[in-house]
């Protein structure tokens, strides 16, 4: 394992989150047993207590996550100078088994933080907080996942090796290793770029339809988080190009750099905010039939829905102008 | 969204004043806090420059050095070694390099000593690098008098210092011509100390270096971009290496930061219930309590970045400098060049600010659940 200050961030911080979520998971499992509103008893006043140090605690667990998902990414992009053949972010995570698990399980756990966290607003908004039980449920299918990501992220981490050779007396020549970063292979760029729009037009026209009329909101995010999927496969093989302006550099990552004016943070972080929001007003959509969350969620839905189409805007707005200033000609001619 | 921002001011606003009615219960705290930033990120500010200069040192260097090697160790390469790797397709340019180390016993120090390719200094002259010159007290025309692998003295006069912008790799460094090299050591005529090579394309560095090893079985050749790396690796282990050891320092900040959090006074117990007396929510306290924090720990994080910053780049970093740049007798004076990293900046927020949150919540949790009627009675 490299020694590196950033490593030991990344593992110190998985750890502690995961210990908080370990906390937060034994709390939630006496929330579970014993929470009954009506009683007025001392152990439901100590429950009610406790809600408040949960959300806290999560919160923070996930506001961390999202900062050690930028980390990861980060990190793995300046160890690329340590391995043979890797050149980015890329060739990192494709040292080892482990690399890629690690980056999608924090992802999906951001994706979970942020949607426990708008559920959990819309209940406290509730006099009666009628989702106690389903948000903590949910809590308790997270924290596995967390424990899955600080385990996948050591193992990724221990099994790094990069092919060093020894301080000032001695070399070996490193025979041409396996190392060599797996290109990511890219769908036919006209392809993905005719799925992207057309999952944008379609995610936009729901968008516009729930956030007007407060119909369809599980539709949005299903259509959310397909269009996300079909957003990052477009960015590898069609968007990417255009920002290289080379028909065959495909990594997600090199857009993160100074060198490509940093151009993947416009991509990247309003597509994440806004699928994350509109994953979020589609979990608080299956309980609005509860009766003391239908005028919150009536309210709070299509509030959530049009802040992720403005990002989603955003995302696609950006995209295209990429595409269009740039000088490679990949379809057609201009 | 609006009324959200407000509210977020007015709490900002009132976790200001409250932190500046008691300046003298958070200044030992922000002391402490601003000294462990200080110490991580002098630490990740100082390698990194150091990276970042051997980086720009190396990357004028030879692609490829192809050394001898007998019975597992560093030998005298042959020159006519050269024809054969002549032969190889790709090679642009292709000479001996005579260098080694010398052992002067009147400063206790290891000097370098090399034949630069372009201006060799005259017969009986050479050029200083600033450390050695600064050990022995001496100045351009100045004479050096060193006994040679013979036992005779060799007297040479200094005709120039070397550049101090380069002193990071110079320190310890003596020029002189070919002809005075050999007689000095007694170096065989039809020697070198190894070779160097420039490739034209650089992919073909590898595959260049894996037919050398075929064609000349005893020699090893050294990539240009295997030295980066393991610059790269050395100084990230130095770095981790002073992290792990100031792990102690940082436990026993998260446990100061956590005995603060829960001691409360009376009055601030007091002042709590009185808050929820006229109508905060415990969230309203928490939120509070976290803008405290916040304000905590961002001038604590500033002040200690900055004083970490004027200590690097200022003054060179001269409290952690024997551990961070090596182990030498001559030590170069060198200045690193300014910059900040975003990675760092992580890598720090994870190292201070976070363990100092976490070691919070549960204190001011506890504070924000207190009654009123509890305190007030």
């Amino acid at each position: 394992m490299p020694l590196t200050p950033a490593i030991l961030a990344l593992n110190l911080a998985s750890l502690t989150q995961s210990l908080l979520l370990v906390v937060a998971a034994g709390f939630t499992i006496q929330i579970l047993r014993h929470w009954d509103l009506s009683s007025g008893s001392e152990r439901q006043l100590e429950l009610e207590r406790r809600t408040y140090l949960i959300a806290t605690l999560i919160a923070w667990v996930f506001g961390g996550n999202l900062l050690s998902l930028l980390l990861f990414v980060y990190n793995a992009e300046q160890l690329s100078t340590q391995f043979v053949g890797a050149m980015c972010a890329t060739g990192v995570l494709n040292a080892n088994p482990w690399g890629w698990p690690t980056l999608f399980l924090k992802i999906t756990l951001f994706f979970a933080g942020a949607a426990w966290l708008i559920l959990n607003g819309v209940d406290n908004q509730a006099p009666d907080y009628p989702l106690v039980r389903p948000k903590y449920a949910l809590l308790l299918l997270i924290a596995p996942l967390a424990l899955a990501e600080v385990t996948m992220q050591a193992l990724f981490f221990t099994a790094l090796n990069p092919d060093l050779i020894t301080s000032c007396c001695g070399s070996l020549f490193s025979p041409e290793g396996g190392g060599v970063a797996a290109e990511v292979a890219g769908l036919d760029p006209a392809v993905s770029l005719a799925a992207l729009a057309v999952s944008g037009l379609a995610l936009l026209a729901t968008g516009l339809r729930y956030w007007r009329r407060g119909r369809g909101g599980r539709l949005f995010a299903q259509l959310a988080a397909l269009a996300f999927g079909i957003a990052l496969a477009a960015i590898v093989s069609g968007v990417a190009l255009y920002v290289y302006e080379h028909p065959h550099h495909h990594c997600p990552f090199c857009l993160l750099k100074s060198g490509h004016d940093f151009v993947g943070y416009g991509l990247y972080v309003p597509l994440f905010a806004a699928t994350a929001l509109a994953l979020g007003a589609g979990l608080i959509e299956v309980w609005r039939s509860t009766p003391s969350l239908t005028a919150i969620i009536t309210h709070q839905g299509p509030r959530l829905a049009g802040i992720a189409l403005l990002l989603f805007g955003l995302f696609y707005g950006f995209s295209t102008w990429l595409v269009l200033r740039s000088n490679l000609l990949l379809l057609g001619t201009n | 969204m609006i009324s959200f921002l407000r509210r977020q001011r007015y709490l900002l606003e009132y976790s200001l004043s409250s932190l500046a009615r008691r300046p003298g219960k958070h200044l030992g705290l922000m002391l402490v806090y601003a000294t462990i930033v200080f110490l991580l990120a002098s630490t990740l500010l100082f390698t990194q420059s150091l990276r970042q200069e051997a980086a720009l040192v190396l990357a004028e260097s030879p692609e490829l050095i192809v050394q001898r090697l007998l019975a597992g160790r560093h030998d005298l390469i042959p020159a006519s070694y050269l024809e054969p790797i002549g032969a190889i397709r790709g090679i642009g340019e292709r000479y001996g390099r005579l260098w080694g180390y010398f052992y002067d016993p009147a400063v206790r120090a290891n000097y370098s000593l090399m034949v630069p390719r372009e201006d060799p200094p005259a017969a009986g002259e050479v050029q200083l690098g600033a450390g050695v010159a600064r050990a022995r007290g001496l100045g351009p025309g100045d004479y050096l008098s060193l006994r040679s692998a013979r036992g005779e003295p060799f007297s040479f006069r200094i005709a120039s210092l070397l550049s101090a912008d380069t002193e990071l790799v110079s320190s310890d460094l003596m020029l002189l011509n070919a002809e005075d090299f050999r007689r000095f050591f007694d170096f065989p005529a039809d020697r070198f100390t190894d070779i160097v090579l420039r490739v034209r394309n650089p992919v073909e560095v590898r595959k260049v270096a894996e037919k050398i090893s075929l064609a000349l079985p005893d020699t090893r050749p050294i990539l240009r971009e295997e030295i980066l790396r393991t610059y790269d690796a050395v100084f990230g282990w130095r770095q981790g290496l002073v992290f792990i050891l100031l792990t102690g320092a940082l436990l026993a900040f998260v446990i100061f930061a956590w005995d603060r959090a829960s001691g409360l006074s009376g009055e601030e117990r007091r002042e709590i219930g009185i808050l929820k007396a006229i109508g905060w929510e415990t969230g309203d306290v928490l939120r509070m309590k976290f803008w405290e924090g916040a304000a905590l720990s961002l001038t604590a994080f500033l002040l200690g970045y900055l004083l970490a910053y004027v200590h690097v780049f200022y003054f060179s970093a001269a409290l952690f400098a024997p551990v961070l740049k090596g182990w030498a007798v001559l030590y170069p004076d060198f200045r690193p060049l300014p910059f900040v990293d975003g990675l760092q900046v992580a890598t720090l927020f994870f190292f201070s600010v976070f363990p100092y949150t976490v070691a919070t919540i549960i204190p001011i949790w506890r504070a924000a659940i207190t009654d009123p009627d509890q305190v007030m009675r």
